[in-house]
């Protein structure tokens, strides 16, 4: 394994062409099968939950009064739940909601950690101090019982509004870590020469952030925004697990197999819990597989 | 730590005050036809009026003094509910521990030695689908597949028949409570498995490498030493400091194991609490939780200069 990438390096240096670091990490991440296998079943997941809801013939609210609690069939490719609803469209339709809450929570928890890394790695002296003290005391939080209170506390929110708030939870919680990272990288990049060359050139200081600084910690911010988002689609689940996540009518994964708590549906209706638990393992599987081949795209010197 | 434990507890009370609902009307019941100027005696007793600065001072005051109050509906010193439940999650999470690290650290060396073998691949494997796998439903798959088929209790600490006849004997109610514990457990050792598997295995990878193991090698060392006593003695290092973050993750992760198997513990009940908008067990709980995690954080970082001679406690 080692040897092939030291081969492929090698090549590349033979050749004698200017290769890019991200191409570098391309060339490495196609050939990691199992991190090709992530990001190839990611995106199917990620189109089938925003195609099959299109072309199915069944809406978010049909419900089929006659047609309830039936098993899978023909015409309901996994059965109907309690209210007559095709499960297999809003299997689909609660993935919707399951991806957008990973993708924007994480999202959400990279904009706040790169921003107060950067800042604090940029400035060090008090103002590192203050950030980092500020950071500590965040990552002291414990995460799922606040998550839990905090959704409790706000349980009278609509449901419409309740996805966000589990996004703006989870990434107001977890950002400590990436921050803590990008600090520390900054803080060793800002001696370097090129640093130098941008001061003697006089460049304002956001450019200085922002185009010469960051663009060197991006492989570790993408790395931790992909982990992270696996991360955050567990977080979701479990909470609407508990009822105290997002709230029917919405569906997403997890309140879909919260109807297993009613112990009938449970022993006798498998198609309604089974289903989405199955595509929450796949997805958060192919995103986990996905991380590891960046991470060990970007960063070959890791042992693994 | 003190000034973390404030933000916190604030933290904590703002939360609180985002809570819908009147605590009095709650202890009270609907309908109690208790006088408005008794409700306001009551409001006082309990530390529920006065303004959000005045409510905050006293309700901390009384915290510090180890005066939780008494918990809404159950009508009960919340330090003695919480008191009985923490009992009931630390005997889970002691228990899986123990289990979690007695399988992970050989398997986890086992895997490091003989890299990318069946043995390593299997494990690679398993922990990448137990780290993608929600525990709560890998909890309701065994529930389906292993525990209703073998007849196992299912939810529970004890027996409530054998609890209100009385255990025969001691052996009884370790027998009692060790068979509900069956599922939980399974269910907590082997989500944490997933991850510590490949913990041990990737901070033993981190030694094997280095250059005093080829010396102890040459040397002309048994394999055995070479691994137990040269490799795992600095591979110990991250794993030690890891037990200290682990035990609030290990609580959190409970958590949700707690509810739906009904364990009498601590996270289940938050869980209830919450929802029956129990304000002072819910503060109380969080309190304790905050208190967990800095304790661990201060155990890491105590274990680690007690393992690395180089650390110095300052």
């Amino acid at each position: 394994m080692e040897n092939k990438k030291e081969n492929y390096d090698k090549k590349n240096q033979a050749n004698n062409s200017i290769v890019g670091p991200w191409k570098i990490a391309w060339g490495r991440f196609k050939k990691n099968k199992t991190a090709m296998f992530g990001a190839i079943l990611f995106i199917v997941i990620v189109l089938a939950v925003i195609f099959v809801p299109i072309f199915s013939r069944f809406g978010l609210n049909d419900f089929i009064l006659d047609q309830k609690e039936l098993p899978p069939s023909a015409e309901y490719w996994l059965g109907t739940d309690e209210q007559g609803r095709d499960v297999f469209t809003r299997l689909f339709l609660g993935g919707r909601t399951s991806i957008i809450v990973g993708v924007i929570a994480a999202g959400f928890t990279v904009l706040i950690g790169a921003t107060i890394g950067g800042i604090a790695g940029y400035y060090g002296g008090y103002v590192d101090n203050i950030l980092m003290r500020f950071a500590e005391i965040v990552y002291s939080i414990p995460f799922t019982p606040t998550v839990i209170t905090v959704s409790g506390a706000l349980m009278w929110v609509n449901s419409k509004y309740k996805m966000y708030l589990v996004m703006f939870l989870i990434g107001i919680l977890s950002w400590p870590g990436l921050a803590r990272m990008v600090r520390g990288q900054i803080l060793s990049l800002r001696e370097q020469e090129f640093m130098q060359a941008t001061e003697i050139l006089g460049l304002s200081t956001r450019s200085r952030i922002v185009r010469h600084l960051l663009p060197n910690t991006y492989a570790y911010i993408i790395v931790s925004a992909t982990l992270g988002m696996a991360g955050a689609i567990l977080t979701e689940a479990s909470l609407s697990y508990l009822g105290l996540g997002v709230t029917p009518p919405t569906p997403t994964w997890g309140n879909m197999i919260e109807r297993a708590r009613n112990s009938n549906v449970f022993r006798n209706m498998q198609w309604l819990w089974v289903p989405p638990g199955v595509m929450i393992m796949l997805t958060v599987l192919s995103i986990n597989l996905l991380g590891e081949g960046l991470r060990d795209a970007f960063d070959p010197k890791e042992i693994r | 730590m003190i000034p973390v434990m404030l933000v916190i507890s604030m933290v904590i009370f703002l939360i609180m005050e985002l809570m819908p609902g009147d605590p009095v009307q709650a202890y009270l019941g609907v309908g109690s036809g208790v006088s408005v100027e008794q409700q306001q005696a009551l409001k006082e007793q309990l530390g529920l009026d006065g303004n959000r600065v005045e409510r905050y001072l006293n309700w901390l005051g009384r915290t510090v003094r180890g005066d939780f109050g008494k918990s809404i509906l159950q009508k009960a010193p919340v330090a003695d509910i919480i008191g009985t439940s923490v009992w009931n999650t630390f005997l889970l999470n002691i228990v899986g521990m123990f289990f979690s690290f007695a399988i992970a650290i050989p398997v986890g060396i086992k895997s490091a030695v003989n890299k990318y073998s069946h043995f390593d691949n299997f494990w690679t494997i398993f922990s990448l689908v137990g780290v993608s796998m929600p525990s709560f439903f890998f909890a309701m798959i065994l529930i389906f597949f292993v525990g209703i088929p073998l007849g196992l209790p299912l939810t529970l600490m004890r027996d409530p028949m054998m609890v209100v006849r009385g255990y025969p004997s001691l052996w009884a109610e370790i027998v009692d409570v060790g068979r509900h514990m069956i599922m939980p457990l399974i269910v907590l050792v082997i989500s944490s498995l997933a991850s510590l598997t490949r913990y041990v295995r990737n901070s033993v990878l981190e030694v094997i490498n280095q250059d005093y193991i080829r010396t102890a090698r040459s040397k002309g060392l048994s394999e055995k030493t070479v691994i137990y006593k040269h490799a795992f003695r600095n591979a110990l290092l991250p794993i030690v400091t890891l037990l200290g973050s682990y035990i609030p993750a290990l609580f959190g992760g409970s958590l949700i194991l707690e509810t739906i198997f009904k364990w009498p513990g601590i996270g289940n009940t938050l869980h209830s609490a919450i929802f029956k908008q129990d304000t002072s067990l819910v503060m109380a709980i969080n309190i304790f939780y905050a208190m967990l995690m800095l304790a661990g954080n201060l155990l890491a970082d105590i274990s680690y200069a007690l393992v690395d001679p180089r650390v110095k406690v300052s």
